[in-house]
């Protein structure tokens, strides 16, 4: 079942556009992985999705018009987890993951609130932080509990921007992982910005190769990561091998045009 | 609760996962009861120095005697008091002492809110110059005479009009910018330096019992209270807390940052408006009476979210309390220190506010909170 459609998104300030002319369908039970060079619109995308920015175009949630939904209804389905965000005054991890049930819940918390926010917490193997400041975190762990926030929010579509950036080697494996396993669990979709192109191979199911603010390609992430086309997006010389099914990209240097 | 009970019952089997699953939910409870203890410790203080201040003063009246005033007045049939200590009580101490209470809520819940909009542990409502606009409006009726009302309520009239004006005025100019919390910090800082200049540029040109007057009222003090005015404030805080109190996710969402909170179903702008003209009206309302009252909407905040942490559904009415603990315990102390001559509270304030600040401050691991 196709979750998103987007038709013609545009974007962009005082009449440059940052975003021009963009498709794309996302389904349930699938990641779609955004990459592309710093600028090249991932994160405006991502906003635009979530339509804290508002663009032209047309988004579709599960065949709703987005700009006739409230606020309060895209919450309930949209999962954003942002970079980085500033850290709120005295507040621990619990209360930063249970502002996830914000859209669900009124004042009071009920016990299954409670439930969900200590499930996803485990998960994320967060527990043992539960009761401490959300300051006093690593930046990898703080942005594992800014997933663990989304999470909570229950969305049918999980939007994700460089949720690695912070982690080191095994946090990134384990995120990931966590979040694919969701993916078929849950049968939700993800759409997630990525730097690491090696992580974008091995946990997209889809690729959407960003430059300029168009779609450069979109499909299989084993068709579009060729030498060819990271020459031409990344302007990089790069060696694209096989490793167990999956291309893995070493780049050789950058070229001068 | 049923169904909670009966995952505990689920969790009693070896499985280690479902054990500390329930250990984080009762270590939550826990958490959550201690805050609710907090709240009560509060009240009793505020109970207890209450009835202590009532008895001080240069008339002799003990503790008994406010008691058996304060119940004869509810009670006729049962309790008796003397036509002496009801004068003393009822007509000029009790509404003072009200009047602290209420206005230090109001202010310690202000700054809460101020703080938790700005997303900055160094705003209050004073930040947006509400309280040199109030000073300025009351130094144009003293020294001008010139004001919004005449009468008695001239003074009163001009500190609120013209506190309210400066809100409008940030709302405005941080309007025309994108309402964010930078802009509005930074058009309030604005305004604060215009309406201060202006007050000096007038008390340049009083006479010198004038400038006395403004100076006096600008240190702040409960003196001019009576059962209208704490009336008065009474009904504006019962108006503006539910509100402030049921909205309190959108004040935890914003913390996380404008865009995460959208994404959570926040009007992101909306909120902070309402919740930034909420908070200059009842900070508006409250020193039109009693002058500028400064510390305790900036400290009162701080020192709750040190006890019991930053969720503002405790923070709020947490701030109140302390406020109010605050501004009865630093009234008491200006009546009495260098008695007969009552110092004004906003000095006292500083005073008494400081020393419990620093300790606390010191006393953290942290850096901050």
């Amino acid at each position: 079942m196709v979750n998103i459609t987007i038709k013609g998104l545009k974007f962009g300030y005082n009449g440059s556009n940052i975003l021009d002319d963009l498709d794309l369908e996302i389904e349930d039970s699938e990641v779609l992985g955004l990459v592309g060079p710093n600028g090249s619109g991932k994160t405006t995308m991502i906003k635009c999705i979530d339509r804290i920015l508002k663009p032209r175009g047309s988004i579709l949630l599960e065949g709703k018009k987005m700009e006739t939904m409230s606020r309060i209804e895209i919450a309930r389905r949209l999962g954003y987890v942002p970079q980085s965000g500033p850290a709120p005054l005295a507040t621990t991890v619990f209360d930063t993951v249970l502002l996830g049930r914000r859209p669900h819940m009124g004042w009071q918390v009920s016990p299954s609130d409670l439930h969900k926010v200590t499930e996803v917490l485990d998960r994320l193997h967060l527990g043992e932080f539960a009761l401490k400041d959300f300051c006093e975190l690593s930046g990898g762990q703080k942005q594992k509990v800014l997933i663990a926030r989304a999470l909570c929010q229950e969305p049918s579509v999980l939007l994700l921007d460089e949720p690695t950036s912070n982690l080191d080697m095994r946090h990134q494996l384990e995120v990931l992982e966590i979040i694919t396993t969701l993916v078929k669990e849950k049968r939700i979709s993800v759409v997630m910005a990525l730097h690491d192109l090696n992580l974008a191979a091995r946990f997209a199911d889809k690729l959407a190769i960003l430059k300029n603010g168009k779609i450069y390609a979109a499909g299989d992430p084993a068709d579009l990561l060729t030498a060819r086309n990271i020459r031409e997006v990344y302007g990089v010389e790069a060696m694209v091998m096989d490793i167990l099914g999956r291309p893995y990209i070493v780049p050789i240097r950058s070229l001068q045009d | 609760m049923g169904s909670v009970s009966g995952h505990d019952a689920v969790s009693s089997s070896p499985k280690p996962h479902a054990c500390k699953r329930t250990d984080l939910r009762e270590q939550y409870r826990q958490y959550t009861g201690r805050k609710v203890l907090f709240f009560l410790v509060l009240i009793l203080a505020i109970a207890l120095l209450a009835g202590v201040a009532v008895t001080l003063g240069s008339a002799e009246i003990n503790i008994m005697d406010v008691y058996s005033s304060l119940l004869a007045r509810f009670f006729p049939g049962y309790f008796h008091s003397t036509a002496f200590a009801d004068m003393i009580i009822w007509d000029l101490r009790l509404h003072r002492i009200l009047m602290g209470i209420v206005a230090g809520m109001g202010l310690g819940m202000a700054g809460a809110v101020m703080q938790g909009i700005l997303k900055n542990s160094l705003a209050s409502p004073f930040t947006l110059g509400i309280s040199s606009a109030a000073s300025f409006g009351a130094a144009l009726a003293i020294i001008l005479g010139a004001g919004v009302v005449a009468g008695s309520w001239l003074v009163i009239g001009n500190a609120f009009v013209f506190a309210l004006l400066s809100a409008f005025a940030v709302y405005g100019l941080a309007k025309y910018k994108g309402i964010s919390s930078e802009t509005m910090i930074l058009a309030g800082i604005a305004i604060m330096y215009l309406f201060s200049a202006l007050t000096s540029l007038l008390q340049y040109a009083g006479k010198s019992e004038q400038v006395h007057e403004v100076v006096f009222w600008m240190m702040g003090s409960l003196g001019r209270s009576s059962w209208e005015t704490v009336g008065m404030v009474i009904t504006i805080l019962v108006l503006c807390l539910p509100y402030l109190i049921i909205k309190s996710w959108d004040l935890n969402a914003l913390g996380a940052g404008d865009e995460t909170a959208q994404s959570l179903g926040v009007n992101v702008e909306r909120t902070r408006v309402i919740y930034m003209m909420l908070a200059s009206f009842i900070t508006a309302s409250i020193i039109c009476f009693t002058g500028t009252i400064g510390f305790i909407d900036l400290v009162s905040p701080h020192i709750t979210r040190m006890a019991i942490g930053g969720d503002h559904r405790f923070l709020l009415p947490g701030s109140a309390l302390v406020g109010a603990l605050l501004l009865l315990g630093a009234d008491t102390l200006a009546r009495t220190v260098l008695a007969p001559v009552i110092l004004p509270v906003g000095i006292m304030t500083s005073f008494i506010g400081v020393p419990f600040f620093v300790y606390l401050f010191l006393r953290r691991r942290r850096m901050f909170w």
